[in-house]
């Protein structure tokens, strides 16, 4: 038995290493302050392939990714941990894209890649934190999704079974074949890469070459060093481009801004009921909360 | 996001002005395996952009992976139930992610699923894992074992055993102690016995076999009943069945994650490793030298591990108004704590480097005997080999000693608690000075190079480098290489003949001060910083140098003349 599985992964600043400079003066991300990383859950997404693909070897895992061409090193970083085979989604028209053009060009992308079984993406990215595009591909693709799933408790060609995280516990849910998952950092402890695949694929280059999809590569292992990770552009994936990029994203951000929390004094509450009372009646007339 | 290969600037710059290119081109033979292996180098560059790509890859599997679960390693220990053992929860979770990263056949030849690293890759890998739980170095750094195997075995038994080796499927123990049988391996009593079937048997027992639960073990037996000593013994490797018993496992001060094993074989198969009777004097002695500079890469990691603990505190612990860290007694421990550190790599890599020369060129000499240029190199680099191998263990160990020592001290009362790191580094690191020999016996090990003129000739090679940069650096160090040449003759013309083993330690530990004084101006020719650096080791070197010197000329013997009475505690 065999699975075909398509995950999707962003490359993101490392929100989690926050410098001064993170934020520019008109309120965007700084990128060249942060670190570009692989988006933290969509490791998770990417191990809970790779599991599937440890047990049935067959398994055929294609990671895409849609950004600038530096985002390619995430995709490296997926072959070197097992994945067959990566796409960079890259054009100046995707440009600026919000969740609607992102998950309609990524959409376009795996129709071109055509029947699979399965699409994986992580749970969020850390530097929207939308949790939007993963729901948006199913509804585009027309199929199942299952969100917040941290463990897939059962697989088969026809249906899986996920347990995804809710409030206070979790819930077992099945869902017919294919399906869309997206995956929380609970169970799949991310793999390190693999020496071998590093050293196997560290040269590996992007190609526009516009050729046609061809996974024949994969059986001949001589051949292996010289696969070339694809690039696609905006003609590859037949995408409409007045749905992406700026002129297809409603999203507009009217202002933001750089919110520096400080603790200034501290108010101590007497635990009792008329005092808390006063304290929520304080913060409904200053707007904290209500 | 800790990456403990990106975030060491010295390793970096070390490995960054490695000249490697002869170590890799034996090492490639050819690039012959890159039509046959898709992982493997097209040429030098390749190889090195690999090497590189290959640490970062375990510095951030360290840092992000491995050091997070040291602390719970270390308070769950390896446990022993119904006479079995079974790895702390930390220990085997991080055991699978060597295995997914391919790494535990690092030196082991591709066509045995190894990755074909030369050792100086290796050592650098063992500080990385090291520095994040120096348990996991005894099941990672083990690898000598399969390296063993690989050296001396029949192709069938690497056939056998390598691949399971390589694909994580297998670990290794080395069976060599015995109750009666530490230091002195000669006396190793453990029998091995050729029966009618022709096959091998074991009968005996082990005792502090590190790992010993491994599913495949290299043991040290006796194989000739009537051949007493060295002579007598061969190594064989042996796979766990129901014939070896684990009796109990030790419990220890330090390395709590590393099961420490007492066997008791009876009637054990076991298959015979390369000849008979060459087990101790050949093969346990390379398997032995290349664990030697395992360890001394473990006693850096951990160091390093201190080191940082201790700076970071100093930075941070206001007393009297201001940092500890700006106190002169403070920054003067934190600094010869830095440079020790850095004389320590600097060693360490340069032997690792001298042994990837030795290994390469043996194996050139194997396929072109005729060659007397290859034969000559190969047998200069091997003398180098064993006069380096055991300097920089005796050095390493003993430096991360004092590290660790001091970065309690810099810690104050709170480095004594158990809450903080460094109380688990200061137990780890002193077993290093310890396994594998003691630093008494790297003593013996390094004296006849000393005494022979072996790091002379070593000397010479430095010597034919340009120090112009700093010219007076240079002619302190000539100043003291000549002290150390007065102190040898004075031991070899003494009249007393215990005078050699009497003053070993000391020229020793001249002879290394010497030669790192030598890398670390070789280093500071790439950076400012490293000008300093050796600036100051070299000027905390040479009244070391002298005190030892002086004490050798002039001091009398009155150790030697006076220990009996001096033990004898009776006034």
């Amino acid at each position: 038995m065999s699975y075909k599985i398509i995950v999707l992964i962003k490359q993101v600043p490392d929100t989690q290493n926050i410098t001064g400079n993170a934020m520019k003066d008109d309120g965007t991300v700084n990128r060249a302050a942060l670190p570009a990383i692989f988006n933290p859950d969509d490791l998770y997404a990417l191990e809970a392939a790779l599991r599937i693909k440890d047990e049935h070897k067959d398994t055929r895992i294609h990671v895409i990714t849609m950004g600038p061409p530096a985002a390619g090193k995430v995709l490296k970083e997926s072959l070197y941990r097992g994945a067959d085979f990566t796409v960079l989604i890259s054009d100046r028209k995707f440009a600026a894209a919000d969740t609607l053009a992102t998950s309609y060009a990524l959409k376009c992308a795996i129709s071109k890649i055509g029947a699979f079984d399965l699409v994986f993406c992580g749970r969020q990215a850390i530097d929207g934190d939308t949790a939007q595009v993963g729901p948006q591909i199913a509804e585009k693709l027309g199929i199942n999704q299952i969100t917040f799933v941290s463990k897939i408790e059962h697989l088969s060609k026809k249906e899986i079974t996920a347990r995804r995280s809710i409030e206070g516990g979790y819930e077992i849910v099945k869902a017919p074949l294919p399906v869309l998952l997206t995956f929380t950092n609970e169970h799949y402890t991310p793999r390190p890469s693999s020496a071998k695949k590093l050293m196997t694929y560290k040269n590996a280059n992007f190609t526009t070459e516009e050729s046609e999809y061809d996974e024949s590569y994969i059986e001949n292992k001589n051949l292996i060093k010289s696969v070339q990770t694809l690039l696609w552009d905006i003609n590859a994936i037949r995408a409409n481009p007045s749905q992406c990029g700026l002129e297809g994203s409603p999203t507009k951000v009217k202002k933001a801004e750089s919110v520096l929390l400080k603790s200034t004094s501290i108010k101590l509450v007497e635990n009792n009921e008329k005092a808390i009372s006063a304290m929520i009646r304080e913060l409904e007339a200053d707007h904290t909360i209500g | 996001m800790d990456n403990f290969y990106k975030d060491n600037d010295d390793i970096q710059f070390q490995f960054k002005h490695l000249d490697l290119n002869r170590v890799i081109e034996l090492k490639e033979n050819n690039f012959s395996d890159r039509d046959l292996f898709p992982y493997a180098p097209k040429d030098v560059s390749d190889a090195k952009d690999s090497y590189e790509k290959v640490l970062e890859m375990m510095g951030e599997l360290s840092g992000d992976f491995i050091a997070p679960r040291s602390k719970d390693v270390d308070e769950e220990g390896a446990h022993f139930e119904n006479g079995e053992v079974r790895y702390a929860k930390g220990t085997q979770e991080a055991m699978e992610m060597l295995a997914k990263a391919d790494v535990m056949g690092f030196t082991l030849p591709r066509k045995y699923g190894g990755l074909n690293l030369p050792v100086i890759v290796y050592v650098i890998a063992i500080e990385l894992v090291s520095r994040a739980d120096a348990s996991l170095m005894n099941l990672f750094g083990l690898q000598d074992i399969a390296d063993t195997i690989n050296k001396f075995a029949s192709e069938e038994l690497k056939e056998k055993y390598l691949p399971r080796f390589s694909s994580g499927e297998v670990t290794g123990s080395m069976a060599l102690t015995e109750p009666d049988a530490g230091s002195d391996l000669q006396n190793v009593a453990l029998k091995a016995t050729l029966k009618e079937d022709g096959k091998w048997y074991l009968n005996g027992v082990k005792r502090f076999i590190t790992n010993g639960c491994a599913q495949v073990s290299v043991v040290l037996a006796r194989s000739e009943e009537n051949l007493k000593g060295g002579r007598g013994l061969s190594l064989f490797v042996y796979e766990r069945d129901r014939h070896m018993k684990i009796r109990r496992i030790e419990n220890k001060l330090g390395i709590h994650g590393s099961p420490t094993c007492e066997l008791q074989f009876t009637n054990a198969p076991c298959e015979l490793i390369g000849e008979r009777k060459r087990g101790l004097s050949k093969y346990t002695m390379s398997l032995m030298n290349g664990a030697r500079a395992a360890i001394a890469a473990q006693a850096l990691g951990i160091a390093e591990a201190a080191y940082r603990e201790a700076k970071k505190y100093a930075r941070e612990r206001v007393q009297f108004g201001k940092p500890i860290m700006d106190m002169i007694q403070v920054y003067d421990m934190l600094c010869q704590m830095q440079i020790a550190i850095e004389a320590g790599r600097t060693l360490l890599y340069e032997t690792a480097k001298i042994v990837d020369m030795k290994e390469g060129l043996e194996k050139q000499e194997e396929a072109h005997p005729e060659d007397k240029a290859l034969r000559d190199e190969a047998k200069r680099y091997s003398k180098y080999a064993s006069l380096l191998t055991p300097i920089a263990k005796a050095y390493n160990t003993e430096m991360g000693n004092q590290v660790c020592y001091l970065a309690i001290q810099i810690h104050g009362g709170t480095g004594f608690m158990r809450e903080f790191n460094v109380e688990r580094h200061f137990r780890d690191i002193r077993i290093t000075n310890i396994y594998e020999g003691t630093t008494q016996l790297q003593i013996v090990a390094a004296i006849g190079g000393i005494m022979s003129g072996t790091a002379f000739d070593l000397l010479k090679e430095y010597d034919s480098l340009d120090y112009s940069y700093r010219q007076d650096l240079y002619q302190k160090i000539q100043k003291a290489r000549i002290w150390l040449e007065k102190s040898i003759q004075q031991v070899k013309t003494a009249e007393n003949s215990s005078m050699q083993e009497y003053h070993s330690r000391r020229l020793t530990e001249m002879c290394t001060d010497i030669i790192q004084a030598y890398l670390m101006l070789k280093d500071a020719a790439h950076s400012e910083r490293k000008k300093h650096t050796a600036e100051v080791f070299i000027e905390g070197m040479m009244p070391r140098m002298e005190a030892s010197m002086n004490f050798i000329l002039h001091g009398g013997e009155s150790l030697i003349k006076n220990h009996v009475a001096i033990l004898n505690d009776q006034n």
